[in-house]
């Protein structure tokens, strides 16, 4: 290790992409002009289910500044099927979809035509024109309608059911668990539909030209590899004449960049017309169109011994996927699912998994996927169990968490794709005592009696905690590249969605190659950089690109390092190097610059070289989080006055990045757990289309909130020890927040056991515990 | 459709002639037309606040605000308020703070600081959290964007 590379990892280093943002200089995709470029609308179902009898496109023809329209049956040939990305299963395949509906319509905001038009406002206001007649069939909207669905409720009459995905998971033996149970509990529990509302809507801009065979999207993120060949494919080109250009991208938190149907509408609307097509998504048609995430119920079973020792559990997790399986939709049920268990021994584990198909927008990844809903679900459990044994929540946990002797600790095949997961490292109970410190709950004293403040209000703290995958996906690519200038270029299939990656990997090629950052240039933009990548989701891109980016770069050292040799006539072994330049130890005032190197070679190719980080075992990271609520008992109104979260993840690259995720991911999974909730009629209307139903978290809402990263257990799966930090900040926060209300409420009410805990959900659980009372 | 009218509007300090249409919003007139691209469009229906710009030292909403409406007025956008120190010192002080992940809602947050600092140079923090929560942030959190404002104030006010 060198100097510079002791003092830039765990440093917090400044962003690299501050600048730019901050002078309204960055280059978001509806930025960005082409010569000739018109736009694109989308005429959406406005019905959940049906049978699509007739579109008659010819009025919309006429509106001056139209160029084109077109539906399914003018797509040339079959209409492509977006793939899973994700744990694909042959029992989803029946519900993928087509970029475009034919026979039926299966949601509010499926495409059904495209217009394109000279600009925006004149294609938006020709879909008025299209004339598109639906016969109505009666909608699937609950989990239990799709349970029990036949006939016209099929969604795919070829599927006989709409169930897409129906297994079981498990380790150890349950039924002996439940056996030898000294205390059993059951319960039923939900985590209501959400999405992520990134501040910046979708869009792109495609540009197809047929003459040269190429596709270029502007706009594209996230997964853009993937996306490359499954759009090549559709469009019969090469790979390697599909461009997915990256720009600045407002958020993503897992919507973004997937292989959405509109990827294709809009290379099939440029392909028509011979000109770059833009699409801007607006807020409205983004709260159809964009995944959603979360839906999902749980009935829950735990097994324990009177003193808090967890024997089992056992659980069926159903999960609501909406009218189609998205690339990642799989992920949802399946992490739900796996996660269960948790951070604790528990040596039996049952669960029976279903993904349920209903007339609603398709579910995908949002932020901590399944984490979230399994956290909730298991440590709202726990805290039930606690009351039930009259033992503290602390001092339950920690009897159950695993600890660092326990390490490498195997949970069995959790995951329908029988991929094996290993808990890699740490000291759980460690941890959470950490937290525990921080908001001075004292573990096995007095229950901490509730608080009352001098308004009325019950005061209370609750506790979760968690651990979390990280990395994953399969490899990552990095290339790095010397200019005979001296200027260095890395670039990694891995691209930012405004989380810092750019400084990530700035920092990380800056410490390897032992040179100052700023001579580092990072260029994220386009698929025609690297031969192969994979992508930014699943907390990967410090593990998986920032172990890429250093393997790169000792690559490059040792072929630099072999041609200084051979230039200063000496033994590779025998130079020092430091700062971009190989010195010769006897003869110190003898170098040669990277830069020299680089144009040394530039017959060979200079110095450039593409590298492939192969992923090893997933690494784990384990946090605990606590919430100190206030809850009026007059109005039901919770108001979250303090939040602490204590996260190891594994070796720190850029504290203040990490702690940029963790405060904003608290935030994000406040306003979930507290107000933003996707609510459908009986007749699968969304009624919540705007940021006026659907309500983010805003400044006046949010705790100061104190967040914690120890570094104090290495991940041994990749060279620096990195564990992901994007997703412990909001996987525990509806968990936490319950059971702190559970307490404020005090004895005699279970608590909540759904989201989000809206004021009157609250009312009915206080006068239920009044009720109780007297 | 109805017929565009000719406006004359001030923005950055220069004078500018457009045709519009009378219901096109400033928000596309700036964006669109005059290529002034720091302002976003996050929701197209005044919530989030991406699209703030200052008119006659205000902070509104461009999405909201018609074209024709801004007529007469001095339209700043945060590519006008360059040289402003009120801005300088908040750029400043957001980099220190991290008070911005992605960028798309920086510069109307930083719009509508301007407007804040401008008229209180000691404001507390519940009056920062107040007017900061007329905007949405989905990255931050808040806590650093409150902290930067905080900040940026006591250094406007020369208190090191």
């Amino acid at each position: 290790m060198t100097g510079t590379d002791k003092t830039l990892i765990g440093r917090s280093m400044p962003r690299i992409e501050d600048d730019r943002l901050l002078d309204g200089a960055g280059c978001f995709v509806d930025d960005i002009v082409m010569p000739g470029m018109v736009h694109m609308a989308i005429l959406r179902s406005s019905d959940a289910h049906g049978r699509i009898v007739s579109i008659d496109c010819s009025a919309a023809r006429l509106v001056p500044g139209v160029i084109d329209v077109f539906t399914a049956a003018d797509w040339p040939g079959e209409l492509p099927v977006i793939p899973m990305r994700l744990i694909p299963l042959k029992s989803s395949e029946p519900f993928l979809q087509r970029p475009l509906a034919s026979e039926k319509v299966r949601y509010v905001g499926e495409p059904v035509a495209v217009v394109i038009a000279r600009d925006r406002r004149t294609a938006e206001d020709a879909l008025e024109y299209l004339e598109l007649e639906i016969d109505a069939l009666e909608p699937v909207v609950t989990r239990d309608q799709a349970e029990s669905a036949a006939g016209d409720a099929l969604l795919v009459a070829e599927a006989k059911s709409n169930v897409s995905a129906h297994y079981l998971i498990g380790r150890g033996d349950i039924e002996d668990a439940f056996a030898r149970a000294e205390v059993t509990l059951k319960k039923s529990f939900q985590s209501h539909r959400q999405t992520a509302s990134p501040l910046e809507t979708r869009g792109m801009i495609a540009d197809f030209d047929r003459a040269a065979g190429r596709l270029t999207i502007h706009g594209a993120s996230k997964v853009t590899f993937f996306n490359r060949i499954h759009l090549a494919r559709a469009f019969d080109l090469d790979t390697d004449n599909v461009d997915l250009i990256a720009t600045d991208v407002g958020g993503g938190f897992g919507v973004r960049g997937e292989l959405y149907p509109e990827y294709y509408l809009a290379a099939e609307a440029s392909r028509r017309t011979g000109r770059p097509v833009k699409w801007i998504e607006d807020r409205r048609e983004h709260f159809t169109a964009t995944n959603h995430s979360r839906d999902v119920d749980c009935d829950l079973e735990v097994a324990a011994l009177r003193d808090g020792t967890i024997l089992g559990m056992r659980g069926r997790v159903r999960a609501d996927m909406g009218a189609y399986v998205r690339t990642n939709g799989n992920v949802v049920p399946a992490k739900a699912a796996q996660f269960l268990p948790g951070p604790y021994r528990v040596p039996a584990f049952a669960c029976e998994v279903l993904a349920l198909m209903t007339n609603k927008t398709p579910v995908g990844t949002y932020r901590g996927p399944g984490r979230i809903e399994a956290n909730f679900f298991r440590e709202r459990m726990l805290d039930m169990l606690a009351d039930e044994l009259a033992m503290d929540p602390a001092t339950l946990r920690l009897k159950n968490l695993i600890g660092e002797a326990e390490m490498p600790f195997d949970t069995g095949d959790l995951l329908p794709n029988a991929q094996k997961v290993v808990f890699d490292s740490g000291d759980y109970p460690a941890t959470f005592k950490l937290l525990l410190d921080e908001c001075g709950w004292q573990p096995g004293a007095a229950e901490p009696s509730c608080e009352r403040l001098p308004d009325g209000r019950r005061v209370a703290i609750g506790l979760a905690c968690f651990n979390e995958s990280s990395g994953g996906g399969l490899y990552e690519n990095a290339r790095i590249r010397v200019a005979p200038s001296g200027e260095i270029t890395v670039s990694t299939g891995s691209s930012s969605m405004g989380q810092g990656v750019e400084t990530a990997m700035c920092q990380i090629c800056a410490a390897a190659l032992s040179v100052p950052p700023e001579r580092i240039t990072v260029a994220l933009s386009s698929t025609t950089l690297l031969s192969d990548g994979v992508g930014s989701f699943h907390n990967r891109s410090t593990v998986m690109a920032g172990s890429a980016v250093g393997k790169a770069a000792r690559t490059l050292l040792d072929i630099a390092r072999a041609e200084a040799a051979r230039r200063l006539n000496t033994a590779p072994e025998g130079l020092d190097y430091d700062n971009g330049v190989f010195s010769d130890r006897d003869q110190p005032d003898r170098g040669i610059r990277l830069a020299e190197l680089a144009a040394m070679l530039s017959d060979a190719g200079g110095l450039d070289v593409e590298s492939r980080y192969e992923q090893a075992p997933l690494g784990f990271s384990f946090g605990a989080h606590a919430a100190r609520v206030a809850v009026d008992p007059g109005t039901g109104d919770v108001e979250v006055l303090d939040y602490w979260v204590v996260e190891d993840v594994g070796r720190v690259l850029n504290p203040a990045l990490v702690e940029g995720q963790t405060v904003g991911g608290v935030v994000q999974g406040l306003g979930d757990a507290l107000f933003g909730e996707l609510v459908y009629d009986d007749q699968g209307q969304l009624l919540t289309a705007s940021f006026a139903d659907y309500l983010l978290p805003t400044s006046t809402e949010v705790p100061n909130i104190r967040a914690v990263a120890t570094g104090d257990y290495p991940s041994p799966h990749n060279p620096y020890g990195f564990k992901g930090a994007g997703e412990g900040g909001i996987v525990a926060v509806a968990a936490a927040v319950g059971n702190a209300i559970a307490r404020a409420i005090g004895p005699g009410c279970e608590g909540p056991c759904q989201t989000p805990f809206h004021p009157e959900r609250i009312i009915a659980l206080l006068s239920a515990a009044k009720g109780k009372e007297t | 459709m109805s017929e565009p009218q000719n406006l004359r509007l001030n923005v950055n300090g220069v004078s500018c002639a457009v045709s519009v249409e009378p219901s096109t919003s400033l928000a596309d007139v700036l964006r669109q037309e005059l290529r002034l691209t720091a302002l976003h469009l996050g929701c197209e229906h005044g919530v989030c606040g991406a699209c703030n710009v200052l008119m006659d030292g205000r902070a509104v909403r461009a999405c909201l605000t018609l074209a024709v409406q801004a007529e007469n007025a001095d339209v700043r956008t945060l590519e006008g308020l360059g040289d402003d120190r009120i801005v300088a010192v908040l750029k400043q002080t957001f980099r220190e703070f991290r008070a911005l992940q992605c960028g798309f809602c920086t510069p109307g947050i930083l719009v509508l600081a301007v407007d804040l600092l401008s008229g209180s140079d000691a404001p507390s923090e519940e009056e920062v959290r107040d007017v900061l929560s007329g905007n949405l942030c989905r990255c931050t959190g808040y806590q650093p964007i409150i902290a930067a404002i905080m900040e940026a104030a006591r250094r406007l006010r020369g208190v090191a």
